[in-house]
Order: C-alpha cells, then structure tokens, then sequence
C-alpha cells in the first residue's frame, strides 16, 4: 500500500517538472549560458523552502510514515570524489539538458528519443559499478 | 474547468520551486528521500548486472517505492502532455535562441515540434550522430550520478535542503563539468553531429 502511495506522488512530480518546464533541454542550456534567471529560481526556491522544512521537521522532531524521526545522514566527505562525480554527471547533464527525474518524465511527454538517454544512463550505470573499486571514493 | 487551465499555462519559477519543495517534503514525510537516479542501478540490478558485479547484488523489493515513483512521474508525463498542455511554448531567453540558432539548432516551438523540450533537430531516430551523442551524455549522467551517490534531485534539492557539505560540492562538481561542455565543448562539436 505504502508502495502504491509512491506511485500516487509520482504523478504530481511529473506533471511538476514538466509544467516547471526544468524537463526542457533549453533551460538546462540557457542555465549554463546564465541568459535565463528560471532554473535558478526554481532550484532557489525549492532548496530555501525545502531547508527551512527540514529544519523545522528536525527540530520539532516530526516523525514519518514509517514512524522514525526525520533525519539526514551526509555521505561521507571527499573532496575529489565529489567534484569528480559532479563534474561527469555536469558533462552529461549539459549534453542530454535532462537529469534522471527529467528523464522519465520526458518519455511520459511523449519524445521516444529519451529511450536513448535512459539507455546511456543504464549502461553509465553498469559501468561505474564495473569500475567503482578503481575509482577514490 | 478553470482550475485545469490554470495549471496548464507556463509556471513562473517560484510556483516551480514551491512546488519541488512540497514534493520533497512530501516523501520526506513518507520515510523516503526524494532521488531518481536509483532507478538506473534498479535496472541494472534487474537486467542481471549482479551476476558479475557485487555492487548490483541488491534487493530490489526496498527500491520498489522508487520505480513506482518514477512510472507515476512517466504518467505525470503523459498527464501534461495530453491534458495540460501549455498554450505556449518554454520561453527561452532570445540570447539562447540565436546562440542555438547559429550552431543550426532550431528552437522546436510549434506543437508538433514539441513546444521548447528537446532538440528535435539534434535528437531524433534520423539523425544516428545524434543518437550516439545522447547514448554519450545518458552514459555520464548514469556513470556520474552513481559515483556521487545522487542527481539533482538528491543533491541539489535534498542533500542541499539538509545544508549538506558532500552536496554542496557535489553541485558545484555539476556546474564545473555543465559550464566545461556548454562553453568549452558543446559550441565546437554540436554542428558535427547534426
């Protein structure tokens, strides 16, 4: 039951990253070319109210669904690790102007095309987990 | 019905983002934390990837919450697509528009083009370099979200939500290699691949 509710909550995500526009190759270009303030807007907002939840429902110690308090444990820090893996996902968020929620999303608009990225971003998958012993984590 | 369409005309950011929000606290509030990239290690794992690589060797039953998640935000797709449908296309910066315009990249604004989502003039089964480019930049987005441990869903808006140090650094890492391509790579290489 709890499962489906994800589903339930799946719909409004796609219809918000569609009508939010941030699923459009466009923006994610006109965002690195710094010619729109909209990715920045909504990634600000999103962030600056989620924060300010977060730390609300930390505070209060709100509990959830599932009946343990809200919490968040960081990875552990590492300097190259993070800069490293940012920058490859950067690469290829520039190239495809869709990250994985996008993605999925896109395909549900209707452009079959996605199927190639969802491909790609499978077999990146594949293959940092191929490779992920050789890499400084 | 008015209330649809108000929903199907473009967002202004800030309703974007209020709602991005709402939607993290949402599963937050579930037990979950928002994040997709998951998903891709989900069908790895599912396609047979653990046979050989330990790292895929996972139960997928926990993750099962994540891909119905994700086929609900396919449906959300479908949703937006059939039944509330923007009047108008994205409304990209003119800047953008001639920029694209000069690689050859034209702006798709009219219905059938796909009203400002894709590049259709780049991606489309036809146009095989362009395939190959987008298997490219899936392959990083799959390979770099796995190795950061999350996306921008799970960084950006929640990693950064929780004033996370590893997720902050994580984003920078997107805007160094986002604004490496875009500058650097991107307005030499794209006309070769249309």
């Amino acid at each position: 039951m709890k499962n489906l509710a994800f589903f339930l909550i799946g719909i409004p995500f796609g219809i918000i990253m569609t009508k939010s526009e941030v699923i459009s190759w466009f923006r994610i270009t006109e965002m690195f070319r710094f010619e729109s303030f909209h990715m920045y807007g909504v990634i600000g907002v999103a962030v600056a109210v989620g924060a300010v939840a977060m730390f609300i429902l930390k505070n209060r110690h709100v509990k959830t669904w599932t009946g343990v308090e809200v919490s968040y444990t960081p990875m552990p820090f590492n300097m190259k690790r993070h800069l490293l893996a940012g920058s490859l996902f950067g690469i290829g968020w520039a190239i495809t102007g869709a990250c994985p929620g996008p993605m999925w999303v896109l395909l549900g608009n209707g452009f079959w095309v996605i199927l190639i990225y969802l491909v790609g971003a499978t077999i990146g998958t594949w293959a940092y987990g191929a490779v992920a012993d050789k890499l400084p984590h | 019905m008015d209330i649809i369409n108000w929903i199907s005309q473009p967002w202004h950011w800030a309703i974007g983002g209020l709602a991005i929000a709402a939607l993290s606290i949402s599963m937050t509030l579930m037990g979950q934390k928002f994040g997709v990239s998951s998903s891709f290690k989900v069908l790895c794992t599912w396609a047979g990837a653990g046979k050989r690589i330990p790292y895929f060797r996972i139960d997928t039953k926990g993750e099962r919450w994540r891909m119905l998640f994700v086929a609900g935000g396919v449906l959300g797709g479908v949703i937006s697509a059939h039944l509330l449908r923007s009047p108008e296309p994205v409304a990209i910066s003119d800047a953008t528009i001639q920029y694209l315009a000069g690689l050859g990249i034209d702006y798709p604004a009219s219905d059938e083009t796909g009203m400002g989502f894709v590049p259709t003039t780049l991606f489309n089964f036809a146009n095989w370099k362009g395939i190959l480019l987008a298997l490219v930049g899936g392959f990083f987005v799959g390979f770099g979200s796995r190795y950061g441990e999350g996306c921008t869903s799970g960084h950006a808006i929640t990693g950064l939500s929780h004033l996370s140090l590893p997720s902050l650094v994580t984003v920078i890492g997107f805007f160094i290699g986002g604004l490496f391509m875009t500058w650097l790579v991107l307005p030499y290489i794209l006309p070769y691949f249309l």
